[in-house]
């Protein structure tokens, strides 16, 4: 095989309470996609920060094309030819999209305009689809996460690190970057592709490598590997892939949606006219490319945006718009946006599981707020759900991505919520986690509760939901029993085209 | 029509330093970094100035001598305020206000020997005015059509994803720090050399904090910052006018410009205009924190 790339020997990075990365040694050779895998908070987004210039290790040495390297800033790492495609999109959210992809390499003058006719080849090319012209602030993550894409490619780089690039694509958009990977790849690059997504594992890498916590289990051939095996390697136990719907109990109509009208953050039309009822103990699945109008939706049903026309009855009662009054009544919300919507990041852990709940007994006594309370919820809930965290006292921007949202689900999902509004629900989860989350879910439904489930992750939607509708400019496309569609109709009603 | 004509140049007069020290503030917190040290640089600056000015015998040839050693002064003044915001992370707002107590002590008490000395080459308002004029479009046309501006702006938004491309975060708000105070050592010079060739304690007159003022109720464009400091110049002559006029105590036209700053303050808030604010505005950056 030649010499290695990039190889890393003997890597420690320690935090407070946590060994992040405990002597990772890896090598990545040209024209080979390496996976890395392991449970959230592993440590895999730690070793690629180290890479990149982030963090500096404790312990280790970095070598490329065999020479030692010391990688001190990102602007290092640009250098030697590193390209970073970061978990979280790491954009300006008031500049364009072109502004955010002129950053650091447009032209002298005129940047943002010079650059239009690069991003729209790269566009066309990849098909990878972005208006240059919409401030970040407005796209959905997965729009966000495409921009993130093209802005590597349009940089270029030797080594190119994707950090869960695909955990908001919808299959087709994962498809077609793919497809930019396997051309990388035969140009000679290295690629560093880290997903909880197996079968995108198997179908794309070369190599994989296991890390647990901090540590490399395994590193193996990718014809070696199969699903069960490396879902053992990483949680260190057999996971069930398996997730039939036991008969589900319908009950009465909890949620019904009439003609429903609601303008964007752009003030364009985002829903035009969307009509659905959801039962109590069903699942009903919305799929649906990132932008065409999920996110108002549910913002509308979670009380967080104004309606322009049209009715929404839950439980025959028209919809208070106040997203406290509708927790109050039950209704739960696992929000797109974990980081910003989804938690206060400098709140402590205990904190951010009582964001709900903090002004009702047990947690508050008269006006003081009563800390044995938050200390118990939190154990209890931490324990549950098996957030990784070195103590309930930690704030909550510090946990790893997919730690962040088992907090949100933790609080959103305790006591007997009657309608759940989940977005994506298992982002960034890893498979132990997603099995769990996908079990409690069913739970729920079991115990009553109606679930509007809204992914583009059409595997978890055919699995879980009762009935599936698509959202397509603002229209809505069914729902349809999920017997009576398949995978490849949900996919063209996806793209505009007809089941 | 005289009378109009003759208000809109003496607003334009006192508008000028405002303009200037504006624009330096607006450059400051563009890339994230609060300055409350303006009042402060303005009037280490204005010292300077005269004092070389002074020093150096009176003649036009030293102007622009002056005025630079002015420019250094407030610079010098600004990355002192930079390292301990930037590189030590303390609180910006804290830093700023000692900036400011320590310039306006430092200049009175330096200043003691120069007090009431006179310079007596008056040089002309309007090659300033229109110099700050042609600062507040190119800072404009820098912001909005330049590789350099859209870095800038970045820094002040989000720093972590300009990092992340390769931007140096600290070296940028070092560089904009330190461009913003020369602007307010240059504001002061305007004061001391050109508006009233003199040098007397407390002669900024708090010209600083609307300056840091204005830069909100102009929602931190440049464009917009000729027309709040008109404005407020305009404000500042009828102040004057309406004193030699009326039997009302001075204190109280001499405190109308603070009642003014909160006033716009509260337009601003009314208007939303505290929306515009840059994303990252007063927090210290550090890499790979969470
Ligand atoms: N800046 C930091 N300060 C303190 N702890 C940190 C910091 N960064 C990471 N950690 C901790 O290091 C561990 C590894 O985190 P990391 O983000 O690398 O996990 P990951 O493998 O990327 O997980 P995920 O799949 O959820 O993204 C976690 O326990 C996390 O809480
Ligand atoms: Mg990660």
């Amino acid at each position: 095989m030649g010499e290695p790339l990039l190889r890393l020997q003997n890597i420690t990075k320690r935090f407070p309470g946590v060994v992040a990365n405990d002597s990772v040694s890896l090598e990545v050779y040209p024209g080979e996609v390496l996976a890395l895998l392991g449970e959230n908070g592993a440590g895999k987004s730690t070793l690629i920060s180290i890479l990149y210039g982030l963090y500096r290790p404790d312990e280790g040495e970095i070598f490329i094309e065999g020479r030692p390297v010391k990688i001190a800033s990102p602007l290092d790492a640009l250098r030697l030819g590193i390209g970073l495609v970061p978990q979280h999109p790491t954009l300006v959210g008031r500049h364009t999209v072109a502004e955010n992809l002129a950053l650091g390499i447009g032209t002298p003058l005129l940047p943002a305009r010079r650059i239009v006719p690069l991003i729209e080849r790269i566009a066309q090319g990849y098909g990878l689809h972005i208006d240059p012209k919409a401030p970040v602030h407005q796209l959905s993550p997965g729009e966000k996460q495409r921009v993130e894409i093209v802005r590597a490619l349009l940089r270029g780089a030797k080594v190119l690190i994707l950090d869960e690039p695909t955990s908001v694509l919808t299959p087709q958009e994962a498809e077609a970057l793919f497809q930019v990977m396997r051309e990388l790849k035969a140009a000679g690059k290295s690629l560093i592709f880290i997903s909880h997504k197996l079968e995108e594992v198997l179908a794309i890498a070369d190599r994989c490598t296991v890390l647990r916590r901090g540590r490399v289990v395994s590193s193996l051939p990718t014809p070696e590997a199969s699903k069960t095996k490396l879902a053992q390697m990483m949680v260190g136990r057999s996971v069930s892939f398996e997730r039939k719907r036991a008969n589900p109990q319908m009950g009465e109509v909890l949620l019904r949606v009439e003609d429903l009208q609601v303008r964007s953050g752009r003030n364009l039309p985002a829903l035009r006219g969307v009509s659905f009822e959801l039962c109590a103990g069903e699942i009903l699945g919305i799929a649906g490319v990132a932008g065409n109008g999920q996110s108002e939706l549910v913002e509308v049903l979670a009380g967080l945006r104004k309606m322009e026309g049209g009715m929404v009855r839950l439980a025959g009662q028209p919809l208070v718009a106040n997203p406290a009054r509708l927790f109050a009544q039950g209704v739960a919300h696992i929000p797109e946006d974990r980081i910003h919507m989804g938690t206060v990041p400098s709140m402590s852990v205990a904190e951010n599981l009582a964001l709900r709940t903090f002004h009702q007994a047990p947690f508050a006594r008269g006006f003081l707020s009563n800390p044995a309370a938050y200390a118990a919820n939190a154990e209890a809930r931490v324990k549950e759900y098996a957030v990784a965290t070195p103590s309930i006292h930690t704030p909550s921007r510090l946990l790893s991505g997919g730690n962040i949202q088992k907090v949100i689900l933790a609080r959103e999902l305790a006591g007997q919520p009657r309608l759940i509004l989940a977005v994506h629900p298992t982002y960034g989860l890893d498979i132990g986690a997603t099995e769990q989350v996908h079990r409690v879910l069913l739970e729920k439904t079991y115990q009553g509760a109606g679930v509007l489930l809204v992914s583009e992750d059409l595997e978890e939607l055919l699995s879980l939901s009762d009935r599936i509708a698509v959202l397509y400019q603002g229209r809505l496309r069914g729902p349809y029993p999920v017997g009576q569609i398949s995978r490849e109709q949900v996919g063209l009603l996806m793209t505009g085209g007809e089941a | 029509m005289e009378e109009i004509l003759n208000a809109l140049a003496r607003a334009l007069s006192f508008g000028t330093p405002l303009l200037i020290a504006c624009l330096g503030a607006i450059l400051n917190e563009r890339v994230g970094v609060v300055n409350l040290g303006v009042e402060g640089m303005m009037a280490l600056g204005a010292l300077a100035g005269f004092a070389l000015a002074f020093g150096s015998g009176v003649g036009d040839g030293n102007l622009w001598l002056a005025v630079l050693a002015a420019m250094l002064a407030g610079a010098l003044a600004a990355l002192v305020h930079g390292f301990v915001t930037i590189t030590l992370r303390a609180n910006q707002f804290v830093s700023g206000l000692a900036l400011t107590m320590l310039g306006l002590g430092a200049a009175g008490l330096l200043g003691k020997r120069f007090e009431g000395q006179p310079l007596f080459n008056q040089p002309p308002e309007w090659p300033f005015t229109l110099g700050a004029i042609g600062l507040a479009l190119l800072l404009a046309f820098v912001f909005y059509a330049t590789k350099i501006g859209l870095s800038l702006r970045s820094v002040g938004e989000n720093p972590a994803a300009a990092d992340l491309l390769g931007i140096n975060v600290l070296g940028v708000r070092y560089a904009a720090v330190a461009v913003g105070g020369a602007l307010a050592g240059l504001a002061g010079a305007y004061l001391s050399l050109v508006y009233r060739p003199s040098w007397t304690d407390g002669m900024t007159a708090g010209l600083g904090w609307i300056a840091v003022a204005l830069v909100i109720f102009v929602g931190w464009s440049p464009l917009r910052a000729i027309f709040g400091a008109v404005f407020f110049g305009l404000l500042y002559y009828l102040q004057f006018r309406l004193q030699g006029q009326s039997g009302v105590p001075s204190e109280v036209f001499a405190s109308l410009p603070y009642l003014l700053v909160i006033l716009v303050l509260a337009l601003s808030g009314l208007r939303g205009q505290q929306g515009n604010a840059p994303e990252a505005l007063g927090k210290p950056y550090r890499r790979g924190e969470r």
